[in-house]
């Protein structure tokens, strides 16, 4: 699951005018043409319309002016600003302003902006060997700030180097899990070796050996796993204080825990690069803002960018949605994320799927909903895991109820048939943190409750609700976790990206840690392996729907909410619009009217 | 005298040494008195993909498979003498002496963080500090010449209002009103160090400044209007008078000195806990001080950070109480007996 955070800027400068002209509507959705040789630096403001939600499906306020200070702010902190060290969605998002990768998201509105478009290299990846080996070739002209040209060399070392999840424990392990040949325990700094499984046969090429054939690989290839390391700048766990840039902004201040500044870097250039328009001149990160702070800044136009995304608090919520003039800067944005219930086979009596369909069937949809925060904002009603964002999506609904706040005659007929007519007790895990979850854990006692189903509610802290809690396997077991308060967003927007690590049985494992608190099916796993080798997109997406269907069959899961986020959009902003490749504003394509 | 000072000095470093063996007892004991393995500690400290064997790795890196009272005393090592830390990387990570600490989720010592983020903490304690001693000294000192009167009953009003608002409250608000409305005083987080630019480090600091001494104040008020209404009431106030001194002598230079006795000694010990971190006020303005600090590294579970900042926070109180024993010293002799 991407953790998500936010992260607010501030400087001293009072609200900034906007110049945004209303109108100019066509050349909203061109937005994207504006990236890499937009010129002019006197380009304006032009169009785009701000009303609720224009950003969800086009860009507002569309502008190719260059120049200004973006401004950011975070509520907490980043894992870490090194490529190769971070799994928060808006930190890849944000990485987009100093580093590039082989491949990237095309900076465009909503599904499209989930399709992969070469960055560093000339096309997207070349297959070979049945999908188990991987060729990418790099574009003239590429150079870190320093002006030393980036080679496959730094790119093959940026991937080795994050492998050691020692050194680097925040970053994704896809590369670990499917290059060939990983020694156990791989390190660039003792090992001081390379891998045979990524071959530089020159400074262009760089081809990627993996131990199984996988039709996604391009995804990973969009990892900031590969974004250039030049080997003799790089300083283990430190390079996230001095990341030597390969995108078109560099750090010019780095002070940990507070701040942190961006610069143009003059060595990037704009002709190589398709996808960023690079046009505030700089971007002020803030670091630990409180977050009710935040919400007014961004409303009084002192803010910029609440950088976690995460959407305003309850209060400016309520403050936004009731004034017109503020609700049109507010956009409902749909997420890659599930907000669901984990139904736990190990707790009896849900070792019975007809127990585990009768919580299910007895579930307050609305309640559940409400708990997040309701339609606007908080998300929609959901029939399966699998978000409408994600590609090939398919609405099933197999537990159909009579009223949206569940439905107690096929509950109890569930009941009956698991052998427990008159309900049982169980508990239910939420993460103490998290007034959402325990608003919807309340709701689920509300409701089960009139079918007998008694639950005790028991609340873990979040920061080890995972390791030690819900997610160790035996721990659960011990405590009756028969639910347990789950939630997930997609590394990427495909079946893959959100499903293989929430439902594949072979990610659990008995030290804790995984995402996937219950979903036991051997038939699963089998559907998973299938997909993962088909190199047929529509098949590939057709096999995640069904993998989606099945989970739903064996009622592991109670799917509460798709989920969205109510994201506020000031006027200072320019080029706004939310994409499904990060689950909300494209960061890279964002530029501030001048005052 | 200086029998009585070494005294409280050797007594003020025990003290320290209880607060760190507590503080380490705290977070690196009790959970595995609690049936926590090391690597269950550990789990905090890496990935949310890591393997058991990655788990365990880091485990021992961190010295959580030694008993504890090693562990104890490595930490009481690096105080002294400084430590390295292998946690993967080109090379190990040192942490000079004093090491108070290595963060495990930064890979940062501990000591360079916190004296970073000291004269934040400081510069917002110190201007709060004589914002409410003045106020709530000198609305106490009229509230109580002014028995009774609208003034004295609207002023206790007040100062009730600041001890029972709590300062995210009045902090959000003075934010929303002066900040984001009137536009008069920078939004939060700003902050200027001092020798940078002393006008905008005062200006940037006037809200949370007026905010906290509020909360105080308030008190401070209360304390020495009761303070006093009793010396007013003495003896020898009433023969000053008679004596015909001028009320203004009287007030200042009688009455007050005496009242001021107990308040700084209150004071002394408010300024010592504040320096050890104003959380919510700095949280509420999002200042990088020591509060803000120690509230991400609970978030973060960073243990080694809390307890930096714990004994830092102990150190600026014993030596607080400290400085107010010796004051009191000199002031009552019998307290030396």
């Amino acid at each position: 699951m991407l953790a998500k955070t936010v992260k607010v800027e501030h400087t001293m400068r009072r609200r900034r005018t906007t110049i945004a002209v209303a109108g100019a509507a066509a050349l909203t959705v061109s937005l994207t043409a504006c990236g890499g040789g937009s010129s002019s630096g006197d380009g304006g403001a032009s169009g785009g319309a701000a009303k609720f939600d224009a950003a969800v499906t086009g860009v507002v306020n569309s502008s190719d002016a260059k120049g200004g200070t973006l401004r950011y702010a975070n509520e907490g902190e980043w894992d870490s600003t090194d490529p190769g060290d971070t799994y928060y969605g808006y930190s890849w998002n944000f990485a987009r302003y100093y580093t590039r990768t082989l491949v990237t998201y095309k900076s465009a509105p909503g599904a499209e902006g989930a399709t992969l478009v070469p960055d560093l290299a000339t096309s997207l990846g070349k297959s070979s060997d049945g999908g188990k080996t991987w060729t990418y070739t790099l574009k003239d002209g590429l150079k870190f700030e320093d002006g030393s040209p980036i080679t496959s060399g730094d790119i093959r070392y940026a991937v080795e180097r994050q492998l050691d999840k020692t050194t680097f424990p925040h970053g994704p392990t896809y590369f670990n899990d499917f290059l060939a040949d990983v020694p156990e325990g791989y390190s660039v700094y003792k090992d001081k070796k390379d891998l045979d499984s990524i071959e530089t046969p020159d400074d262009k090429t760089i081809v990627f050996h993996l131990n199984q054939a996988f039709s996604g690989f391009d995804y990973f290839a969009a990892l900031p796993s590969t974004v250039p390391v030049p080997k003799d700048k790089d300083t283990g766990s430190k390079y996230k204080s001095s990341v030597v840039s390969s995108g078109p902004y560099k750090f010019a201040d780095y002070q940990s825990g507070k701040s942190f500044k961006l610069v143009r870097n003059d060595q990037w250039d704009a002709a190589t690069d398709e996808v960023r328009p690079a046009l505030p001149d700089n971007i002020d990160v803030t670091l630990n803002v409180n977050k009710d702070d935040i919400d007014q800044r961004l409303l009084s136009g002192d803010l910029d960018v609440s950088v976690t995304q995460l959407g305003i608090g309850a209060a400016a919520k309520a403050q936004v949605l009731a004034d017109p003039e503020q609700k049109k800067n507010a956009d409902s944005a749909p997420l890659n994320r599930t907000w669901f219930t984990s139904i736990n086979s190990e707790v009896a009596p849900f070792d019975n799927i007809d127990c585990r369909k009768a919580v299910i069937y007895a579930a307050d949809r609305t309640g559940y909903q409400t708990a997040f925060g309701g339609s606007i904002g908080g998300g929609d009603v959901a029939t399966s895991l699998l978000p409408p964002t994600i590609p090939g999506q398919q609405k099933i609904d197999l537990y159909p109820v009579s009223s949206p706040t569940g439905d107690e005659a096929k509950a109890k007929e569930a009941l009956t048939a698991c052998g427990k007519p008159d309900g049982f007790e169980t508990s239910y895990s939420y993460r103490v943190e998290r007034p959402a979850e325990k608003a919807a854990a309340e709701s689920m006692q509300q409701s089960l409750a009139k079918v007998g189903i008694k639950l005790t509610l028991k609340p873990y802290p979040q920061s080890d609700y995972f390791s030690l809690y819900a997610g160790k396997p035996s721990f659960a077991k011990k405590e009756g976790l028969g639910l347990m308060a789950n939630g997930w967003g997609a590394d990427w927007a495909d079946g893959y990206g959100f499903l293989s690590q929430l439902v594949d049985s072979r990610v659990i494992r008995e030290t804790g840690g995984a995402s996937n608190l219950s979903v036991r099916d051997p038939e699963v796993d089998k559907l998973i392996d299938l997909a993962v080798n088909e190199q047929d997109t529509a098949k590939r997406e057709q096999e995640w729907a069904d993998i989606d269907k099945k989970v739903m069959e064996g009622a592991w899961v109670y799917p509460g909410v798709w989920a969205k986020v109510l994201l506020y959009r000031p006027k200072t902003l320019t080029n706004v619009f939310v994409s499904s490749s990060y689950d909300g504003y494209d960061y890279s394509a964002l530029g501030v009217a001048k005052s | 005298m200086t029998a009585f000072i070494a005294r409280r000095a050797v007594a003020a470093v025990v003290i320290l040494a209880l607060v760190s063996f507590i503080t380490f007892a705290i977070f690196f004991l009790v959970p595995r008195l609690a049936g926590a393995s090391a690597d269950d500690l550990a789990s905090r400290y890496v990935g949310k993909t890591a393997g058991a064997e990655q788990v365990h790795e880091r485990a021992v890196q961190l010295g959580f498979t030694d008993p504890v009272y090693v562990q104890y005393g490595d930490f009481v090592k690096g105080i002294f003498a400084g430590r390295d830390y292998d946690l993967g990387g080109p090379a190990p990570e040192h942490c000079p002496a004093p090491c108070l600490g290595f963060s495990f989720i930064d890979q940062n010592p501990v000591l360079p963080d916190l004296l970073d983020r000291l004269p934040v903490t400081l510069s917002l304690a110190a201007g709060a500090a004589l914002i409410w001693l003045i106020s709530g000294v000198g609305v106490g000192v009229l509230s109580a010449l002014r028995r009774g009167t609208v003034f004295d009953r609207a002023a206790m009003a007040v100062a009730l209002a600041g001890v029972s608002l709590p300062v995210f409250f009045t902090g959000l608000l003075a934010l929303s009103v002066f900040s984001y409305t009137l536009n008069i005083f920078p939004p939060g987080s700003s902050y200027t160090p001092l020798l940078e630019n002393p006008i905008q480090w005062a200006y940037d600091l006037i809200l949370p400044w007026v905010t906290l001494a509020f909360l105080y104040a308030a008190g401070y008020a209360r304390l020495t209007r009761a303070g006093m209404l009793e010396t007013m009431n003495e003896d020898y106030i009433r023969t000053a008078r008679a004596k015909g001194l001028p009320e203004r002598t009287v007030v200042l230079k009688h009455a007050l000195r005496s009242t001021l006795t107990p308040v700084l000694t209150i004071f002394g010990l408010d300024l010592g806990l504040l320096v050890g971190g104003a959380i919510l006020t700095e949280s509420t303005f999002s200042l990088p001080g020591l509060g803000s600090y120690t509230v991400q590294a609970i978030s973060h579970n960073d243990l080694p950070k809390v307890l930096g900042v714990t004994l830092l926070a102990a150190t600026f109180v014993v030596i607080a109480n400290l400085v107010v024993d010796i004051l009191y010293a000199v002031i009552d002799p019998r307290v030396r007996l």
